[in-house]
Parts: structure tokens; sequence; C-alpha cells
């Protein structure tokens, strides 16, 4: 790609001209706040918080949507651009739900994030707070509150560009904008398929996951990056641990899968710490199933099968793997029922 | 086709049409067969005069005989009179149309005299339901001469030079547009044309279309052919029934004739016109919104870059201009870059159609070339303010504009000096004000239009309005602090710095405009909780002089029981329980209660 060299805050550099100047920006170490941007999105330029002043040019730009240009002078923290962030952050916050202190989100909220860093006061706020207090609690794994949303339009672009369903949009207009269903029906009715992506994208709290667990973001132990044992993708998942439990499951951007979830994998993880979860296998004994040691199992799972190969044949066998295998546990499955038992009654549940 | 001696032109504009010029045409036609004339006089429903205060209007030629506020009653004695008698019936002459005894024709008249018609040509002249009357007035010649005579860099140079600017209101030259269209790279492009005028009381492109609907089917083939497009959209807002109509009609006609459509005028060229209607979305006037409104999306504006030029609808090289833009490209074409330049000034050339309203009293279309000043507009043309009250400001731009005063009555009407003086050029709509007018509640207006029709996407415009439309009605209502000011500007400065279209970009310039030059205003309203032009409610008494007679009927009416008083004395109310309906006040026999 053909480089051309602009200047950002009084540094040259050179960048590949078809970057944005935010990637121009983030790539040479200068900070610019987001609120709707997206590397995964097309840019949509809504928010106004990553706003540059570019000489030559009449009013601010977004740098998330404005591409380099050769000779381009670039001042990321000007008095000027400054002053719009805190007055977009101010009118943001004028309409902003209060509870940060009950939040779940809090400790890991842009809003927060950027009024902190901008000195937004909560209190000095001269204008009234409108509440619609419209909470959709209709899906089983999610909740969207109206109040704390500041239409950021990540939700509605991660549906439709990412997730490829566009269940939600924006309906009416102006200072009546809000995200909403088909026909503002309740999320329940609509094409959502609960997937989740929606909510990790949610910059502040107006998308959550339902949850019963109590933890506060900054008391997070660790994040496990993991695989997703649901099925064969292999989609890459962060274990969010709090007290030895984990409590919320996060998806990577940079992941092979995009941050990219299923309704499983986004939310199925509570099995995890539930009480009647298999850990060891049982034998029905005299109809009963009981508990036993694995050494015992395999055992009588060995015996049966000898007593079966040589009273029945080899075609009495059948082997059904599951999805939540890998293509490694399949390979060895097939393995043994086509070389050592030899029967090609070898098949796959696809689905989970 | 026969000849006639005769033509009677009755206005079919939306103004004349809704105060019934349809059924003074009818009217015509039965009293014409009643007095045997209908092979001496022919009756033609046309676009609009103009002069819409004086609806419906009804011009009788060869003379030129201007009728106004015509009822269907005057009909058969303007049909004995004139046509069958040939005596012009004074009385129901326009009043300026007869100066003593002379009778001067249209043309003649003051609101006329001054304009310069080039965009409005055709307008009140012919019948545009039918083709061959458009073609009688040199129609379809300039597409004619454009695709057998010019290559397409010829015609883009040919706008090019002629100085044309998008009449929308950016003023972004028309030339360099197309140019830019014409070098873009794409598998198909695409011509469209902005119909969607919204700004409240402009009315130029609807007349437009409405009287001279092939103008601008034409100027979008020619559009098409120099940059290299075979498709084009007209997108028009539903709320114009008679200009969709209009348009419907005269594509057919086109189309039958073959103006439109494949291999035209026996060449390569083809060219094929949709019209898309708008849902009434003011924000769909803005390019990018427009596209997303013709692609079938909702109308919300895209971050530019890209230029729709580079990739417009469908992500495809587009031409979008406004219809009084496309409505100077036939006269261009036919008449030469050259004589376009000798009208209006250097780097403003042309004419600009303005619809003017507000306290003035030549309500209507005017057509005005450039440079000429708001004073020449507003007393020459426009005949100065009603009832002999006080000028007070001009409002250009709409919504988008500002408000200008007696100061810059003597400025020049250009893009760049409207621009200077911290107004706009905008679409067309100026409204004078009056004496009555409070320049807070005007900046109220305007922002409680943006503010409704803001598209909700970019965080500026769509909480920065309302909280800025939030501080005026404080200070409309007597609890404004005067802190709000710098509020107010604040918000303004910031809104127009960092808002993602021209919508919000433009929405603070009448509350900057009128804080520029009516601060004392603000400040009387939020100090002295007064409102000098008694309009803001919440800061006006009602108060009983002592011109009372004591009559009592003012307490019979007042629903609040707030007035006392005995008989034969001086009555009193009382404010805290006043809700100033104003019952007392009509009811009062000797007007000794006034709202102030």
């Amino acid at each position: 790609m053909k480089k051309v060299e602009i200047s950002i805050n009084g540094k040259k550099i050179e960048v590949p001209s078809n970057y944005t100047i935010l990637e121009a920006a983030r790539e040479n170490g200068f900070r610019i706040p987001t609120l709707c941007h997206d590397e995964r999105l097309k840019p949509s330029g809504a928010c106004r918080m990553c706003v540059v002043e570019v000489e030559g040019a009449r009013s601010l730009v977004t740098s998330c949507s404005t591409p380099v240009r050769m000779g381009m002078v670039i001042k990321t923290n000007s008095d000027r651009v400054v002053n719009s962030r805190k007055t977009t952050l101010e009118l943001l916050w004028a309409d902003h739900n209060y509870d940060c202190l009950t939040c779940n989100k809090a400790g890991n909220c842009e809003l927060q994030d950027l009024c902190y860093e901008y000195d937004i006061d909560p209190l000095a706020s001269p204008y009234i707070k409108y509440s619609t207090n419209h909470v959709d609690k209709t899906n089983e794994f999610y909740i969207f509150d109206e109040d704390k949303c500041i239409l950021c339009g990540k939700c509605v672009r991660a549906c439709a560009e990412l997730e490829g369903v566009g269940a939600i949009s924006f309906s009416q207009r102006g200072h009546y904008t809000h995200i909403s269903h088909p026909f503002e029906k309740e999320m329940l009715l609509s094409d959502c398929v609960s997937c989740g992506t929606c909510v990790s994208v949610c910059p502040t709290g107006a998308l959550m996951e339902k949850t019963n667990n109590k933890f506060r973001n900054w008391d997070i132990d660790k994040k496990v990056t993991t695989t997703c044992t649901y099925c064969g993708v292999g989609c890459q998942l962060e274990l969010v641990v709090h007290d030895n439990k984990v409590v919320r499951i996060d998806a990577p951007a940079d992941s092979i899968n995009k941050g990219i979830t299923c309704v499983k994998g986004k939310f199925g993880y509570k099995f995890i710490d539930r009480d009647d979860r298999l850990k060891m296998p049982l034998i029905r004994k005299r109809g009963k199933l009981v508990e036993s040691s694995w050494e015992e199992a395999y055992d009588l799972i060995v015996s049966k099968m000898k007593d079966t190969l040589e009273n029945h044949g080899a075609d009495s066998f059948a082997a059904l793997s599951s999805a939540r295998c890998t293509n490694e546990e399949n390979y060895v499955l097939q393995k043994l029922f086509r070389g050592v038992i030899k029967t090609n009654n070898v098949d796959h549940c696809a689905r989970l | 086709m026969s000849l006639v001696r005769s033509h009677v032109l009755i206005c079919g504009g939306t103004g004349c049409t809704s105060s019934g010029s349809m059924s003074i045409h009818e009217k015509f036609e039965v009293c014409i067969k009643k007095f045997g004339l209908e092979k001496e006089v022919k009756v033609v429903k046309t676009g609009c005069f103009g002069l819409c205060e004086a609806g419906p209007i009804v011009v009788v030629y060869p003379e030129g005989a201007f009728y106004s506020h015509v009822k269907v009653e005057d009909v058969e004695r303007i049909t004995e009179e004139h046509l069958y008698k040939g005596r012009i019936v004074k009385e129901l002459l326009f009043k300026q149309a007869l100066e003593g005894d002379v009778i001067k024709s249209v043309n003649e008249v003051q609101f006329y005299k001054k304009q310069k018609r080039v965009v409005l040509k055709n307008c009140g002249i012919i019948n545009p339901e039918v083709i061959e009357e458009y073609i009688a007035f040199d129609g379809y010649k300039a597409l004619g001469k454009v695709v057998t005579e010019m290559t397409q860099q010829e015609v883009v140079d040919e706008i090019k030079k002629s100085g044309l600017r998008g009449r929308g209101g950016g003023g972004f030259p028309t030339g360099l547009k197309w140019q830019f269209t014409h070098d873009a790279i794409g598998e198909e492009k695409y011509v469209a044309c902005n119909a969607d005028e919204g700004d409240p009381g402009a009315f130029m492109d609807r007349s437009v279309l409405e009287g001279d609907p092939h103008a601008i089917i034409e100027a979008m083939a020619i559009a098409g052919y120099a940059i290299g497009a075979s498709k084009g959209f007209i997108y028009i807002r539903a709320e114009y029934p008679i200009a969709v109509d209009r348009l419907e009609i005269a594509l057919k006609q086109a189309k039958e004739l073959g103006v439109i459509g494949d291999n035209i005028f026996g060449t390569d060229f083809s060219f094929d016109l949709e019209i898309r209607l708008g849902a009434g979305a003011f924000v769909c006037g803005e390019e990018t919104a427009l596209i997303e409104s013709i692609e079938g999306r909702r109308g919300m504006p895209r971050p530019r870059p890209p230029f729709p030029a580079n990739k417009g609808i469908f992500q495809m090289p587009t031409l979008l201009n406004n219809v009084e833009t496309y409505a100077n490209i036939t006269q261009i074409i036919l008449n030469g870059a050259e004589w376009f330049r000798t009208i209006g000034t250097e780097k403003s050339p042309g004419t600009k159609v303005f619809a003017l309203g507000g306290k003035i009293n030549n309500t209507g279309l005017v057509e005005i070339p450039m440079g000429m000043t708001l004073r020449e507009v507003i007393y020459d043309i426009g005949g100065g303010i009603p009832d002999g009250k006080a000028f007070k400001a001009v409002q250009t731009g709409g919504p988008s504009g500002g408000c200008l005063t007696y100061k810059h009555l003597d400025e020049q009407i250009t893009y760049d000096n409207l621009v200077s003086l911290g107004s706009m050029m905008g679409s067309g709509g100026m409204i004078v004000l009056d004496e009555d007018n409070c320049m807070v509640d005007v900046a109220r207006f305007f922002l409680d239009f943006t503010v409704d029709e803001s598209c909700g996407k970019c965080t500026p415009c769509r909480e920065g309005t309302k909280r800025m439309l939030e501080l005026l009605n404080k200070i409309c209502e007597g609890r404004g602090e005067i802190e709000d000011i710098a509020r107010l500007e604040n918000l303004a400065v910031n809104i127009k710095d960092s808002a993602l279209c021209g919508l919000g970009q433009t929405a603070p310039n009448p509350v900057l405009s009128t804080i520029k030059n009516f601060r004392h205003e603000y400040i009387s309203h939020i100090e002295d909780k007064k409102c000098e032009a008694g309009v803001c409610k919440a800061l006006l008494k009602v108060t009983i002089t002592d011109k009372c007679i004591g009559c009592t009927a003012c307490t019979k009416v007042c629903p609040v029981d707030c007035i006392s008083g005995n008989r034969k004395e001086m009555h009193v109310i009382d404010q805290n329980l006043c809700i100033k309906c104003g019952a007392c006040i009509e009811k009062c026999p000797v007007n000794a209660i006034i709202l102030k």
C-alpha cells in the first residue's frame, strides 16, 4: 500500500494511504476516545467523540470515518477538540441514568471512563433528565435498559453486520430515537437469536446479561482465554473469573471468531457450578444409578464390549459422537470403531 | 392547431388551487361555451404566478390583464365584459395593476418589474400538463443539442463556465460536482434530483415542479449524458401531490415522445427516470440521508467522505442536484454560459428564487438576479410591511439561516455575502419580521422545527438542539437566568462544529444570529421578565386600564373568577389567578383590557 505523510500533534508520521485518521493515530500512540467505533463494523460517525481538528477543514471531523490525505495536519487534543468532546459527554450524561453506584457495568463502562477522563461533573448538569423507565426483560439471557442507552448504534450494526440477523433497529426520530424491535414489540417476539453479540459490544449498561453473580468489575481475579467446548467451530472465549467462579463470558474482538458468539458460548456457562452437574461415572446396579470410580466404569465398558463382539459380531456396534468433541476426539473415536472393532457404523450428531 | 385571439391563464399552483382556482377553471369553460367563444378563447391551467397573496389569479392575454382574488361569481362578468365585449373589468384587477385610469399589464406591475425570470420562465405561462406547450417554448431543444452536437466534457465545461452554484443552499459549484461525477469510475452511475424541499414556508421547488416539470426532466437527461449515467431518480416528498401528479404526467409524455427512454434523438444515449416519494422527513433533504432513503433504508445521513460523486446511490457515483439548480441547466445550454454570467454577480451568477413570506404585503414567489439588495426585495418587490408597522428583521435560509436587521437592508443577496453576515442563502425562504415579532420566539420556532426533524443519529444534534430548545423555552417562560445565554452560545458553537450533517451543523444559526443582533431582547426577557413584542405569553399581563366603565361584563366571562370590582367602578385582575385566556379582552365593550 502506498504511504502518505501526515502530521499528528506536530509529529510527522508515515501511514498507509487507506488508513483512517483513527487508525493512523492509534498505531502511532495517540489516544482518541470513541464510543460508537468498532473496527469490525462500518464507521457510522454517530457519537462524535472521536472528532479531531484537521487544518483547512471547516468543522471538526470524525477520525473514525475520515481517511488520511497526503500532508494532512491533525490535532487530536486541542482546546477546540476537548471542548467539543466535553460538550458531547455532558449531553450524553444529561440523559443517562444516575445509578453508577449499583450498575453492574460500573468499572467496565466506556461512558463512565470517559466522563472521568474529561472531568464531567455529574451533578452540574443544568438540564432536565428524561426517563423512559423502559426496561425490556423478556429475553431469557439479557436485559435492555433504555435509560442507559447512548444510541451509539453498535448493537444495531453488530446484529446486522456481524451476526447477520438484523433483529433491532432505530425507531422514531430526534430526541425520541430509541433502539427497538420491529413494531415496538418486546425482545422475545423479535428475530433475536440471543447470541449476545449486542451485549458484548454495548459500551454502557444498556444491554446487560441477566445474572445472579454479584461482583464488581475491579474485583475480577483473572480472565482465562479458552476454546468454546460447545461445538467444533473453536470460538475463542474469555472466562471472567471472580472468587474462583466463572461469572461472565467475554468475547475478544481480535480472536478467530471476531468476538461473535452464539447463545451457548456467551450465556451457557452456569452449569459449571451447578450442584447436579455429573462429575463421576454412574453404573446402574439393581435398577439404580450408583456412583463409581473411573476404573470400575472402564472395566465394565471393556468387558461388555468384548462380550458383545464375541457373541453378536462387529456390526452389532454403532458409534455416535458428540458435536461438543474436537476433530481430534472424533478421529480417535472412528479409528477405534473402524480399526479395533471393525465396523463402519460411525455417525455424528451435528446438532447440539 | 387553430389560432385563438385570447388566452385565459388560470393559476394551478398549490396556493391558488386551495383557494378554488379549479372551480374557476370549470366556470370559465362553461361561460365561454355560453357566449359561444370556444373557438376564439383558450383557457389554460398554468403553474404558479408567484403572487400567491393575490390568488386565485387569472391573467388574460394579449392584454396581460391581471385579475386577482378572483371568485367563481366573477367569472361570468369577466367572460361577458372582457372576453365577449372587449372591456377589461377594472374593479377586479389587481390593485397595483391600475394607476388612476391606466391599466398596467401584468409585467408592468411593480411586483414583477424588478424580477428576472430564468428558472420560473415558463411558470404561469404554459400548461404544465401538455408537453407540446413546453416544446413550443424551446423545450427539449437543449437536450437535442447536447446529445447530437456536444461531447460529455463540453457539457460539463459549459456548466463550469457558467459559474452556476447549487441552489439547494450550500452554493457548491455545480460544474465541479458534474466534473467529479463524470471522472468517477463505477459500473453504473446515477443522476438524482433533490425535490425534498422542507424549509418551513418554502415552496420554490414545488412551484417549479408544478409549473414546469419538463424543465427538470430535460435537465436531468442532460446531466445523465454529461456524466455517463443512464438512470435517474427524482426524490420528491409525498406532501406535494400536485407536483407529483404533474411530474408523473410529464414523465409519461416524455417517454411517449421518446425524449426519455432508449436511443434519445436517434443517438446511443438512453436515459430512464424514476420518481421516488419521500415520507416527509426534513433530514431526507440532506444528500446522504436522501440516498439512504432511495436505497430503502431509514433516512439517516452517512459520514462523508466518501462523497456521493464517488459512492452515492447503491455505492455508485451519483450526481445529486436540487430542483432549482436543474431548472437553470437548459437555459445555460441554450443561451450559453456567457449569457448566464451577465445575470447576477461575479461569484454568484444567475438568479435566485425566494419564497417571500411573513409580515410583507406581496407574499409569494419571486425570482431576482443575485446581487439585488434586501431592501429592493422587501420594499420594491415585496411592497413593504403591512399596516404601517416597523421592519425588524428578515430571516433567510430557513432553519439553517439567520436573522438580519435593518443595518443589513442595503447588503447584496449573494451566497458569500449572506454567510459573512451570519445567515445563509439556504434554499430560498425569506421571512420578514416586524415590530410584533419577538426574536427569542423566532429562534425558538426554528429550533423547535429542527428538534422535531433531527434524525437522532449524532449526539450533538439529537441531544444538543433539544437542550437549546429547553433553554429558550425557559427564557420565553420567564424562568431564564443570565448564564443561559452563555450556555446557549457554548452549545451552539459545539453543535455547529461537531454535528454529522448540514442539519445539525446549521441548526444553531437562528439562535446565534438572534443573540448577536438582538441580545437586548434576550436580556429583557431574562432580567426584566418582559417581552417587548408582546408574544411570549408567560411574560405578559392582562390589565384593566382606566377606560373601564365598570359594566361587569368581564367578571361574568372570566373562567377562573379573578376579576373583582363594584358596578360602575374600575375593575381589577388578580394576577396570581389569571390564566391569560383573553376572554375578558374580547368581551370588554370599551377595549379597556389590554395584554402587555
